[in-house]
């Protein structure tokens, strides 16, 4: 063994059963830096360190300056899109940091002492003498306690720390109402106009070309009360549209094979269906023109519109609910009635 | 301590030289140790000893971009506004201003576009999350690999496990918050996922929401989540993952000088101090640079949520790809019965196979130890090969993975690359089964290629490229024999004992008790190691030797000891006194 190692913690050989193939041949002897033996390079390597350190400086001091001169603002599409503020502070901030850091490690590669330590490992156990001595003192402790002793004070104890639980779970009960029948209606109402989406205009069958597909909404989603404000908005107005968006597509009146109970439930080829996906609930809408498949874009579940919603494809186990439509006296479409089961995904109670 | 009489007397007499000469420094350090008694806990960490690899470096990464995000995190707090309160937007984004948002989106546009270095930071936070957890998993994938798993690291393999798991989960709650159309869907995913949950689906979902989806408490909540329990949570498994660490020492790579009684490498003070503090700005600033040069979840593009809008290619973030990847590739799977639904298609790929594939990993040190009955402690690393079955299990949960991973973008990837997405979903279906089992076994039959391969440099020496003719005409190659360093570095590793079933029955012929579980546990000795090449023994190795010197007294005598010109620069001769031959 070379004799620039130090062994610390006692030293012991490094001597090898004597069934091992080679012997372990003991650490290779030290090997000199240039910065160890020539002063040049080691004045070299010192000055090469003290000027990452003060890039570093001048990078620190540019982020103060970018962040007091560039102005943030409403142009984010500057210099590819990140804006010159972002590009100015990521930059000078990088530079600060990444020149300490390559700095320190520069030092400790050219100049700290680079000799390899050997230090001896001890198993993880406790030693015997100190287990033993240890469970003693436990069960000293434990005697002491009268705990075995005395079990209609155990058995208590236990009853009241099993109990003490149930004031913090019950206190939980606030996080949420209980679903109820919640999520098996939505907004839609017999006689309720379909208006499209963004807009809320309402529609009329005239509006459709065949082919043509229309996401719409519940004509409540955009309705004002006297005062000119939207009767639902905040949370009630996501939770409505969360349940009650749909789409509408027109096609040839023959196309559509409509189940039994729903051959009046299109109106001239209009047929409408909720846009909630069945899977786990993201809005469907990428629509094949030609075939009158919808498909989801988070799981790709495909939905045939002129079979009753039907799954021909992906993840989603159950058809896309179907809004019944009729005309109103003023010939724009509306439902018949809410939906004849739970838009969404699917859930324990369902049935 | 000053009155009493200290029985190191060398150290005592360090201090009373010192106090000769006053120095600010060392009055502060005594008053700091007379009331903390730093000196006695630190005195046998200051020089500890750290293994240098590169490595072991990649756990480092994950360290120190967990600072970097509690840094980064701590400056976002200063500015969101964890609210799902409704507002109009009259900040500096001119495409969005006047749109009823939510304040947490409004404020996440105001750190983008209104808050100097805002963007920065949001940048740097969210690439340090990927760096965080890339870098858990690549870690993960060293520990296994090379066996640092084993006795007594187990727990801290466990926990190693539980932070992944932990970082994934935070990464979700910390790209929901800015409540814009993606994150939104995301948490809509969430909610499907949740009310798969049989018989309580329903009710945890209204309780996460406060209400029916989406509520108005989530982002709330997830931001309560987000910056105090799982970051909380995530603290104090580092500091244990470290604690331990420390307590057993690194594992070293074998080599000469280095065994599974002692560690080689350079001292806390003051090398690895100074790599491992450097590293920490190296790490900080490449994310800053990142932050800086490359865009990130941009917002402000995909407009606030609305639960009847989606993007097309929505995709979450890569961590949570395999998830994505389970439920796409999930047949429509439902059952109805007792008027109850229970969504296999949602429940199996959502909640169950993430779980059971993680279990499995972690289960693996284990069942490792149990097979081999292996009660020693391991200090020395194995190098992937030498356990060719446990590379290969990894290597083909690896490839479950990718396949998952590539299964999450299979509408990217029939678009990018021109196929049928359905085509693609239903090789998906076959090859998460099919795949790794023969990744499985192509890994392990390379593994103990290589071991074979091993054995032959042992024995006969590593291949020169030198190409020699016999007098008759044929061709042999030169070989050398390896440097000793070399050679007992590639023999540093324990020979596999296989059980091998022949002791079912204790000595009089009774069953012994358990022995069915013994028969398991033969088998799986079998399987895992009966077919790993062992090292050569000492006769081998002499023989091999033997050999090959009798194989050069011939070339000698006939003439053709003479390796080609420079071969004697190949670094194993002295080359003194030599020049090129012409």
């Amino acid at each position: 063994m070379s004799s620039e190692i130090e062994l610390r913690d006692g030293e012991t050989s490094l001597e090898k059963a004597a069934e091992e193939p080679i012997a372990n041949p003991g650490l290779p002897e030290h090997k000199w830096r240039p910065t160890d033996v020539d002063p040049k390079a080691e004045k070299r390597a010192e000055r090469q360190v003290a000027t990452l350190f003060l890039i570093s400086m001048a990078a620190s001091v540019a982020f103060v300056v970018a962040y007091l001169t560039i102005d943030v603002g409403d142009n984010p599409d500057t210099f590819g899109g990140l804006g010159a503020s972002t590009l100015a502070l990521g930059l000078a901030l990088g530079t600060a940091l990444l020149a300490i850091g390559i700095g320190v490690i520069h030092w400790a590669r050219k100049l700290m002492g680079d000799h390899e330590i050997v230090e001896m490992r001890h198993p993880a156990r406790s030693s015997d003498e100190d287990r033993e001595y240890a469970v003693n003192e436990l069960l000293t402790g434990i005697e002491e306690s009268g705990i075995g002793r005395r079990p209609l004070v155990r058995n208590t104890l236990l009853g009241a720390l099993g109990l003490v639980g149930l004031p913090f779970i019950i206190g939980l009960g606030d996080l949420g109402p209980l679903p109820g029948r919640k999520l098996y209606h939505t907004v839609w109402k017999p006689g309720m106009r379909v208006t499209r989406d963004v807009v809320g205009t309402p529609i009329k069958v005239s509006d459709l070309e065949i082919g043509d597909l229309v996401n719409a909404e519940p004509e409540i989603v955009f309705a004002v009360n006297e005062e000119g404000e939207h009767e639902l908005h905040g949370v009630e107005l996501q939770v409505a549209k969360s349940k009650a968006a749909v789409i509408l597509v027109r096609m040839e009146p023959h196309e559509i094979t409509a189940a039994k109970g729903r051959e009046n439930w299109s109106v001239d080829g209009i047929i409408c269906y909720s846009k909630i996906c069945t899977h786990v609930g993201c809005p469907i809408s990428l629509n094949e023109r030609k075939s009158h498949h919808l498909l989801c874009p988070c799981h790709q579940s495909t939905f045939d519109l002129a079979d009753n919603g039907r799954v021909i494809f992906g993840p989603a186990a159950r058809a896309l609910p179907q809004l019944p439509l009729m005309v109103d006296d003023e010939g724009y479409l509306v439902a018949q009635d809410d939906f004849d089961q739970p838009v969404g995904p699917s859930f324990w109670e369902r049935g | 301590m000053g009155v009493l009489p200290n029985p190191l007397g060398r150290s005592h007499g360090t201090k009373a030289a010192k106090a000769n000469k006053p120095n600010r420094g060392a009055a502060a350090a005594e008053w700091a140790d007379d009331r903390l008694g730093l000196a006695t806990a630190a005195k046998k960490q200051i020089r500890k000893v750290f293994p240098d690899h590169w490595s072991f470096m990649l756990g480092e990464i994950a360290l120190w971009s967990f600072v970097v995000l509690l840094l980064t995190g701590v400056f976002l707090t200063f500015w969101f506004q964890p609210s799902m309160a409704e507002v109009e937007y009259q900040g500096s984004y001119d495409e969005l201003r006047g749109v009823e948002m939510s304040q947490a989106y409004a404020s996440t546009l105001d750190i983008s576009f209104d808050v100097r270095g805002g963007l920065l930071l949001r940048q740097m936070h969210h690439w340090s999350a990927m760096l965080f957890i890339a870098a858990m998993l690549v870690h993960m994938m060293r520990v296994f690999l090379t066996g640092a798993f084993r006795k007594p690291r187990e727990l801290n393999w466990v926990i190693g496990g539980l932070l992944i798991l932990l970082g994934i989960v935070e990464g979700f709650a910390g790209y929901s918050l800015p409540d814009d159309l993606l994150s939104g869907t995301g948490l809509r995913i969430a909610d499907g996922l949740v009310k798969a949950t049989p018989v309580v689906g329903t009710y945890m979902s209204f309780y996460m929401f406060g209400g029916e989806f989406p509520g108005d408490e989530i982002i709330p909540r997830l931001y309560m989540v987000h910056i105090l329990l799982i970051p909380g949570l995530i603290l104090a498994l580092i500091a244990a993952h470290m604690l331990l660490l420390v307590y057993h020492k690194h594992t070293q790579w074998p080599g000469p000088g280095r065994t599974e009684e002692n560690v080689v490498g350079y001292p806390m003070m003051p090398v690895y101090a100074a790599k491992a503090g450097g590293f920490f700005f190296i790490v900080f600033g490449i994310t800053a640079l990142m932050g800086g040069l490359l865009s990130i979840n941009p917002v402000w593009k995909y407009g606030p949520y609305d639960p009847s809008k989606v993007t097309a290619g929505s995709q979450p973030d890569w961590y949570m790809g395999i998830a994505e990847g389970l439920l796409r590739i999930m047949p429509g799977w439902e059952t109805h019965i007792f008027g109850k639904t229970i969504s296999w298609n949602v429940m199996l790929p959502g909640q169950i196979a993430p779980m059971v594939l993680l279990t499995m990993v972690l289960a693996w040190p284990f069942l490792e130890a149990w097979v081999t009955g292996d009660k020693r402690e391991h200090h020395l690393l194995q190098r992937p090969r030498n356990a060719p079955t446990r590379t290969a299990f990894f290597v083909a949960m690896m490839s479950v993975y990718g396949l998952l991973w590539a299964a999450g973008g299979n509408d990217i990837l029939a678009v990018q690359l021109g196929l049928s997405m359905e085509g693609i979903t239903y090789f998906m279906r076959v090859a998460v089964f099919a795949v790794p089992v023969i990744v499985f076994i192509f890994v392990k039959r390379w593994c103990i290629s290589l071991q074979r391969h091993d054995n032959e440099t042992l024995l006969h020496g590593y291949e020169t490229g030198v190409i020699m003719r016999s007098p008759e005409g044929g061709y042999t190659e030169r070989h050398l024999p390896i440097s000793e360093s070399r050679a007992f570095t590639m023999t540093a590793r324990d020979r596999d004992v296989v059980l091998d079933g022949s002791e079912p029955v204790d000595a009089n012929g009774v069953e012994a008790p358990g022995s069915r579980l013994d028969g398991i546990r033969h088998r799986l000795s079998k399987a895992l190691f009966a077919d790993n090449v062992q090292k050569p023994t000492r006769e081998e190795l002499d023989e091999g030797h033997h050999h090959a010197e009798e194989e050069h007294a011939h070339e000698i005598e006939a003439g053709m000891d003479q390796p080609a010109d420079g071969h004697q620069f190949d670094g194993r001769h002295t080359v003194e006194e030599e020049s090129l031959r012409h």
